[in-house]
This record gives C-alpha cells, structure tokens and sequence, in this order.
C-alpha cells in the first residue's frame, strides 16, 4: 500500500503570536517550527504503522519553501521513506491543495492523509480539496483508521458522537486525536533521516483563490475581578447581574 | 445577489443553524436555505422567521455523504443563482464546504466570525490568539461562520418549503454504526461548559464538576492531560490539540492555564477561573477568579446555583 501523508509546518504551540509589515507578516522573529501536531502525531504515525502491518511506503508531501526542510527531515526521522518537497510558498487552502493534488495524480497513492487541523491557520480545508480535485472519497476528522484490502474502516466524530464508516480506498482522510500515539524520534532515526531522499519539484501554476490581507491582536482582556471562595452567591449574581450569561 | 445557506437538519435544527440564516441575512439580498433528510415541513419552515425565503428539502439524501451534499449544494446554488454560500463551521461542513470550493471554483473562508467587510472576512488564526481579515479573490465564496459569533434574530415568518431532488448521486462513504452517549449535551455546541484539569486529582472526583453542570445545564469538558491519562473521555478535552469551543461561559477548576489550553477557549464570552494558586496563568485571562480549593468551591457553587435557579 502507497500512503501519502500531507505535512505542514506549524510555529511551536509556545511561539509569541505577532506581526510585522504593518500588521500583513507574520512575526517569524525567535519562532521555532515544529511539524503541525496532528500531521505528526496523528497522519505520519497511522500510516508508520499501517505499513509496518501491511507494507507498502510511506511518502511526505510539504508545498512549502526550503526553509522548511528541518521540518520535513524532522519526520522523516520518525519513520517516512522518502519526502516530496513541492516547491512554493503555500498562498492558501486552495492552492496547496492544488499543487498536492497535482503531484499525487501522477503517483497512484492508495491512501492520502492529512492532520485535522493546522494550527496556525485551523482551515481543515486542504484534504476536502485534494479529494475533489482528485475525485476521491474524503473522510474528515477520523479519530479510528483501519485498512483490509482496498476498504477504510474508520471512526469519525460526529456532533454529539461517533460514526462508524467504510470508505472505498483511493481515499483521503483527515486524522485527529484517538488515531495513534505520539512517537519520539530515535538516534537511529535522525541518522537515517540525513541521507532519505527529499525531492524538490517544481509547483504547477495554480491561481489562489484567498489570502490573507492583514492580522490583528485582540483586545487586552480586562483585569479579573476576584471573588471571596465563601460568597458563590457573589459569583452567580455577578454572572447574571453583569456578565450576563445565566 | 443571493445567498444559499446549508443547514445540517440530522439533529433537527441547531441553534448555529439559525444563526447562519441571520448571518445570510445581513449580507444583504434573498437569503434560500437548502437542506437533506427528512425533517418535518412545520420545522423546516421555522427558517422564515430568521429570513429565509424559503426552504430547498432534498429527502432522497438520508446521510450527510460529503459528495452528495457537495452535489446538492451545487445544483441548489446554481438554481437560485447563489453568488454566497453560508455554512455554520461544524463537522459537515468541515467535509463539505472544502469539496464544494473546487468545485466551484469559490473561496472558502473557514471559521468567520464577523460580515464581510468589503471583499475581506474576519477569522480566528493561531489558534484564537489572534485574528486575520481573509481578501476573496473569486466571483463566488464560500463562508463557514463560527457558532455562537452571532446571535439569532427572529424577525419575520415561517417560509415555504419546497422539494428540491439534485440528482445528487450515490454515496461516497457508507455509514455502519452510529455512536451516541445519551443524554448529554455535545461540547462544541454547548453554551455554558464546567470544565475541570489535574487539579481534581482522579476519575472519582468528577462528580463534583458533573453536579454544577446539571445545575446549570452545562457541557463538560477538561484539560489534555485528564483525557491522556483517561479520568475523562477524548471528546472532552478542549485546547490546542483538542476541541475550540468559545461558549458563553467556561467554568475551568484546577486548570493551571497552559498557552495550549487557552488556545481552545479563549473564545469564550465569560471565564471562570477555580484554582488554589493565586499566580496560576488562567487568571491572566480570567473575567472572574477565585482562590480556593475546588472541593469546597465547586460545591459551593452548585448550591448557589440551584438557589438562584429556584428564585429565577
Ligand atoms: C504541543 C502541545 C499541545 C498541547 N495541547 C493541549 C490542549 O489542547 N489542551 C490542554 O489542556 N493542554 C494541552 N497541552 C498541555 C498543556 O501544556 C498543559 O500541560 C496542560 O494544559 C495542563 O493541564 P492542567 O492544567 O489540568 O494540569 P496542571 O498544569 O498540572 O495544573 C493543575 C492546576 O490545578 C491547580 N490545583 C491543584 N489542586 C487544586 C485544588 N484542590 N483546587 C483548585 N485548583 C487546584 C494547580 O494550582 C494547577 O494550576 C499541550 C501541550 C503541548 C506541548
Ligand atoms: N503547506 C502544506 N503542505 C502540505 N500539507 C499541508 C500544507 N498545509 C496544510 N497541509 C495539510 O492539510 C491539513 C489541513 O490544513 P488546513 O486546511 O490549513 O487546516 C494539515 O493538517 C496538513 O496535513
């Protein structure tokens, strides 16, 4: 089985949100990027882990500029075979889905995975795309993955509950929490990750269809008003009188 | 200028439904609403009242197939001459409004929380730490609003509700089982959540956090590492890798207030902060504080609650 997992870098969880350029850039002063958690956590480990029950390989994708190869080599180091770089810097949703659909049309992936979310941008919006673009099957928000032959059995968050489903593979499946387990990279693997191919292609010409104009920081919030742990009644009147919100 | 509005009906129709008719609505122009599955007529027809004119129903599409829908929404936007799209940003749309972008070649903006201003809608980034204001390049776009960034408007009457057969195609994903707890209210919709961290020490003290809920009629929730450690169910945990939610008030006891935990609530109208120590990070970005044991406090609370509820 040939698994292609979609990775996107992502500022570490403890990066200091700011912006320069008048407010149009994001701050990238002192900030440490880290593989976005749920394509690392979740997306790379499943399909480690369905090749190692299965076999087959486990291919990485990124549309991102050569800035971001000490990301990708990051999962490389947990276990990917080979890593694609397409490269360009991602505008939007749309076009990074464009060009990883592009690349993938020519590679005849069974199984496409994405994270849930990235969590700088929280669009959940680049594995619906790559799916209609490819005329796939997309499951979205799979927290449960499993593969038997050429169908997906997989768990995925419903409001207020779960769904069991089979989905016909190709496919592409967006992964969330409950998938696999975090796995920390070894010595061994970092080493190996040094000389795993990562192929650089060039990006097809692909309009963006959004983008971002400008950022803003939101208001400070107002000082906490304290309240005396023996007057809950405080409290509640508080919640009612000002607050409004019972 | 019209806008069509999908509405998730499996659940009957949700508050974030309505209020995604309200939205439409101030964009100007006839606002259609289109739907599946088998929803009463009576019901449907309550859309009117938040501005609707009327009702698309598609009964021949039972699931929320993700092709399907985007199939139904295309030929419904296609009928009314839709140049906007409306969804409210829940799971359906999370599988549906992307498919739909490609198809018809419109930009999505996921997750708005206020009208477009001009060509540019304004969205949480990083997170919820901070905002972005996305420009739409394309003729045609797609907005996902947020729940609970507006609230619904009742403004006129019930609108007529039409069959509307897309030929819509077979499924692309075929449901087995469908998982429900009873009973409980889901999180993500939820407006008021008691939620509780490691601060309650294990599983057999959450009966405290699930009293003050029932008194208030809140969801609950908590902090990563009770899910990781399994005192509480996954779908519970709220932050940066777990659910966002931005309900009108979050209570949070023995909650230390992790960047990474605030980065899933810090939509929130109102916080409640419960902690014993007073240089805990949560109350930076508290409303209300207090400094105190949550086994004394959050019973405490309860009692006051179900007072207060028995005077109102
Ligand atoms: C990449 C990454 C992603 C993460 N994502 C998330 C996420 O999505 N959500 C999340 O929650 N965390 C997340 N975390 C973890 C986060 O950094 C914190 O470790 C976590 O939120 C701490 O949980 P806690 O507040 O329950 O526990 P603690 O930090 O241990 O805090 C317990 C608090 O309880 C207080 N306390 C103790 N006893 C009492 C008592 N009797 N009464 C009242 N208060 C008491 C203590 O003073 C303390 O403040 C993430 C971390 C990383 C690195
Ligand atoms: N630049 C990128 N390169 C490769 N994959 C990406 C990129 N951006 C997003 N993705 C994938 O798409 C998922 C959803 O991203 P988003 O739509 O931005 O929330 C991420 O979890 C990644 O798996």
């Amino acid at each position: 089985m040939k698994i292609l997992v979609c990775i996107s870098k992502a500022p570490d969880t403890t990066s200091k949100i700011a912006f320069t350029d008048g407010n149009t850039k994001f701050d990238e002063n002192g900030v440490q990027y880290i593989v976005n958690p749920y394509d690392e956590w979740y997306a790379l480990v499943r399909a480690l882990e369905l090749k190692e029950a299965n076999g087959g390989s486990v291919t990485i994708v990124t549309v991102g500029t050569a800035a971001d190869e000490a990301v990708i080599r990051k999962a490389l180091a947990i276990g990917a075979d080979e890593a694609v770089r397409i490269d360009a810097e991602p505008v939007d949703a749309y076009y990074t889905a464009m060009q990883i659909a592009e690349y993938a049309k020519s590679n005849a992936f069974d199984l496409i995975l994405t994270g849930k979310e990235t969590i700088n941008y929280n669009g959940s919006q680049v594995g619906g795309m790559i799916a209609e673009a490819m005329n796939m099957p997309y499951a979205s928000l799979a927290t449960k993955l499993d593969v038997s032959g050429n169908t997906a059995t997989i768990d995925m968050e419903i409001v207020g509950g779960l769904e069991v489903a089979d989905v016909q593979l190709p496919a592409v499946i967006s992964c969330a929490k409950g998938m696999a387990e975090q796995r920390i990279p070894n010595m061994r693997g970092i080493m190996a990750a040094r000389t795993k191919p990562l192929n650089v292609v060039a990006p097809a010409a692909i309009e963006p269809l959004t983008s971002f104009e400008s950022y803003e920081m939101p208001a400070a919030k107002s000082a906490c008003k304290m309240i005396d742990p023996a007057n809950m009644d405080e409290l509640v009147s508080l919640l009612h009188n000002e607050a409004k919100v019972i | 200028m019209s806008t069509l509005v999908y509405i998730n009906s499996s659940n009957g129709i949700a508050k974030s439904g309505f209020e995604a008719i309200t939205y439409a609505k101030k964009l100007g122009g006839d606002v259609v609403a289109v739907t599946n599955g088998n929803l009463a007529a009576d019901q449907l027809g309550k859309l009117g009242e938040y501005g609707a004119s009327k009702v698309l129903v598609d009964r021949s599409i039972v699931s929320n197939d993700p092709v399907q829908l985007t199939n139904l929404i295309a030929k419904a936007a296609e009928t009314v001459g839709a140049d906007t799209i409306v969804f409210s940003h829940d799971l359906v749309a999370k599988s549906v409004a992307p498919r739909l972008s490609v198809k018809l070649k419109a930009g999505l903006v996921a997750g708005a929380i206020d009208v477009p201003n001009g060509d540019k809608v304004k969205v949480n980034v990083f997170s919820g730490k901070a905002f972005g204001y996305v420009k739409l390049h394309s003729a045609k776009r797609i907005i996902s609003l947020l729940p609970n960034s507006f609230q619904p408007e009742a403004t006129g009457s019930a609108c007529g509700v039409e069959d509307f057969n897309a030929d819509a195609g077979t499924n692309s994903i075929t449901v087995k089982d469908v998982k429900k707890p009873e009973g409980e209210i889901p999180l993500p919709e939820a407006e008021l959540v008691v939620s509780a961290g490691r601060g309650l020490k294990g599983p057999e003290n959450w009966g405290i956090v699930e009293d003050l809920a029932h008194a208030l009629g809140a969801a609950t929730a908590c902090s990563r590492p009770v899910a990781d450690i399994g005192w509480r169910p996954h779908h519970e945990h709220v932050g940066q890798t777990g659910v966002a939610i931005r309900p009108n008030l979050y209570i949070a006891a023995g909650i230390s207030g992790a960047i990474q935990h605030l980065a899933g609530v810090n939509g929130s109208k109102v916080i409640v902060v419960i902690n014993t120590d007073p240089e805990a990070p949560f109350f930076k970005a508290a409303d209300y504080g207090v400094v105190g044991d949550a086994f004394e406090v959050l019973p405490r609370l309860t009692e006051a609650v179900k007072k207060f509820k028995a005077s109102h």
